[in-house]
């Protein structure tokens, strides 16, 4: 990773006596793909629109390369933004539209002509030049925005929920698309979205905001397989969450009661009597029968007793969904392997549910964040 | 069965619309001077209209003041129109209705208000208080119209304007303007058409040096309908309809 390009300190937006942004720091490096990851009404595209300079803060700063942009108007900003509905100019060609922006820069005459074409190129439309937008596909206009904002070279590209619009095959396409543009021109992206799955398969790293925080800024895999709170494990990801208390101490770690069952966890950050959760995500737990785990003598002082409620066939794995006998229903993911080549369970049938150890995730207790995700 | 009904009910609004335009253009060209009955075809009543200095000086004043009124409003009302919809400030939604007020307020009632105005300013009633008269009653009709087609826009190209580097003004003149053509076109047309025509506030803010046409035929009215008076309102006929025409092939070239 590069160094600091755009460096967000304690910035703040309020819209009257509404807080939209709360005191919030991003560092962003050079070339990096930032995803902005939330619900709607987190402050995701608010933060964006504030880097834009299409608000302005209520409070905090922002410095690309040491510069200050608060002061700098949005027009003078080195920064460009694909909307999310495009916003292409309906009266202008496509040329024209992703001429605009270098025009108005003074770029004149062949270097024009030839900065447009290789912008129109870079995403696969030179042959629609002469197009207005609204002779051109969703994915089409999606792209002239996408040129129209990279001829200008900006520091940062913004990006508001630019795939949105799009149906699923066509998204997945853009989606290594943009990811490879943004690696060949080598530009900062950031991105913002509410669907996780593109957030993680697209990002350097992840911002996950919620309510004008943010809760945790980290690489896609550590927020998915570390989650800093249940906000974050319930929102990316199929989670389960288990209620449990902290029994004790030792110098090992603590130990736990979870589910009538007594569990020796690593992480030493909470005290007795705390109540926690307990994060598993479906693919890590394992269902056995009653003559497996009898074949498994080891498993059987971690093991839940549950009876399977719901079997759901998917292709490549088989979901189950699993009523704990502490009155808990958790989801299960099982893949065919070696080890259970049929994956036959019945509904009703008595179970066991194990996970390997070490692979829960602690969290701290958050009333709204119990039961399955 | 249901198509000739169709038709013949058509044909009946059509009838209802057109039928006493259609017959005060016959009668323009009615070889008599009296009778409403058919005399033969007769260019006379435009020859003795063209042959009329003084009516056709007043329908000069008239075109000049609709042409002035119209152009002041388009101009005022597009750029009000842009303001109302581009910036938040102290007053905008008082401003905005009061806007329709103007629109939905009795004629007499805005005429005579505008008279006491005029009057207590201690100003000579003729070109410029019908100027400033027109402009008024112009200005909200262009206003609504610019407006409605700006509120039908995505807000977001504006800010997409600004982003790749353009200011207020270019952003206006390479965006908004070119966009907004139609719309402050259709609200000239229709200002120039109700400047052409009004007479109930024309009729308080009048002076004698500077008389308009839909007040001279009033008056010429009122002692009997002269064939010249045909004549002329035929010519104003084709002159609106020249006008709308011309206003189609520009909408039409603009989209296509």
């Amino acid at each position: 990773m590069g160094e600091t390009l755009l460096s967000i300190q304690g910035l703040s937006k309020a819209f009257g006596d509404c807080r939209v942004l709360d005191a919030v720091d991003i560092d962003v490096a050079s070339g990096e793909f930032l995803t902005l990851l939330g619900p709607s009404g987190c402050g995701k595209t608010t933060l964006l629109r504030l880097i834009a300079g299409l608000e302005a803060p209520s409070a905090g700063s922002i410095t690309l390369a040491d510069e200050d942009l608060v002061r700098i108007p949005a027009e003078r900003r080195p920064v460009n933004t694909v909307f999310q509905s495009y916003a292409l100019f309906p009266h202008l060609t496509v040329f024209d539209n992703v001429a605009f922006g270098p025009h108005l820069h003074g770029v004149r005459g062949d270097e024009l002509r030839q900065a447009v074409a290789e912008a129109l190129a870079t995403v696969g439309l030179a042959e629609f030049a002469n197009r207005k937008p609204a002779q051109l596909s969703g994915g089409q206009q999606q792209r002239v925005a996408i040129a129209r904002a990279v001829v200008n070279k900006p520091r940062v590209l913004l990006l508001d929920e630019p795939l949105s619009a799009l149906d699923y095959k066509l998204r997945k396409r853009m989606q290594v698309e943009l990811k490879q543009l943004q690696r060949r021109l080598g530009i900062t992206f950031i991105f913002v979205t509410h669907d996780q799955e593109e957030a993680l398969s697209m990002s350097d790293r992840v911002a996950v905001m919620n309510e004008g925080r943010i809760e945790q800024l980290d690489t896609p895999r550590r927020i998915y397989e570390e989650p800093a709170s249940v906000f974050v494990a319930r929102f990316v990801g199929e989670t389960n969450l288990l209620p449990a208390t902290v029994k004790g101490r030792d110098e090992g770690g603590l130990l736990l009661e979870v589910e009538g069952i007594e569990l020796k966890v690593r992480p030493p950050r909470f005290d007795p009597d705390d109540k926690v959760h307990v994060m598993l995500r479906p693919e890590d737990l394992d269902v056995w029968s009653r003559e497996e785990l009898e074949r498994h003598p080891e498993l059987k002082a971690r093991a839940i007793a549950a009876r399977v409620e719901e079997v759901i066939y998917k292709g490549s794995t088989v979901d189950l969904l699993v009523r704990l006998s502490g009155g808990d229903r958790v989801a299960a993911s099982a893949f065919f392997d070696e080890e259970d080549p049929t994956l036959d369970y019945k509904r009703d049938e008595e179970v066991f549910v194990t996970w390997p150890k070490d692979w829960e995730v602690l969290l701290p207790w958050d009333s709204g964040g119990a039961g399955a995700g | 069965m249901s198509r000739l009904w169709r038709g013949g009910y058509l044909g009946l609004i059509y009838l209802f619309f057109y039928l006493p335009i259609a017959i005060l253009i016959v009668f323009s060209f009615n070889d008599s001077k009296y009778r409403l009955t058919w005399q033969g075809f007769s260019w006379r009543w435009y020859e003795a209209l063209f042959s009329n200095e003084e009516l056709l000086q007043v329908a000069l004043n008239s075109v000049t003041l609709a042409f002035i009124s119209a152009t002041l409003a388009t101009l005022m009302g597009t750029l009000a129109a842009v303001v109302l919809y581009r910036y938040r400030f102290f007053g905008k939604r008082l401003l905005h209705g009061l806007l329709y007020i103007v629109i939905m307020s009795p004629d007499i009632v805005m005429g005579i208000s505008l008279l006491i105005l005029f009057v207590s300013l201690n100003m000579p009633l003729g070109f410029w208080t019908l100027l400033l008269a027109h402009v008024t009653f112009c200005l909200p009709f262009v206003v609504v119209t610019v407006y409605g087609r700006l509120s039908g826009f995505d807000e977001s190209m504006v800010e997409a304007a600004r982003d790749l580097g353009a200011g207020e003004w270019l952003t206006f003149r390479k965006i908004l303007l070119p966009l907004l053509m139609p719309a402050v076109i259709a609200g000239w047309l229709l200002s120039f058409t109700l400047s052409m025509d009004d007479v109930i506030i024309s009729f308080f803010v009048t002076g004698p040096e500077f008389e308009i046409l839909p007040l001279k035929i009033y008056s010429m009215v009122r002692v009997g309908v002269k064939p010249e008076v045909n004549a002329l309102c035929t010519l104003m006929f084709g002159l609106t309809l020249i006008l709308i025409l011309i206003a189609h092939l520009l909408l039409k070239e603009k989209k296509a």
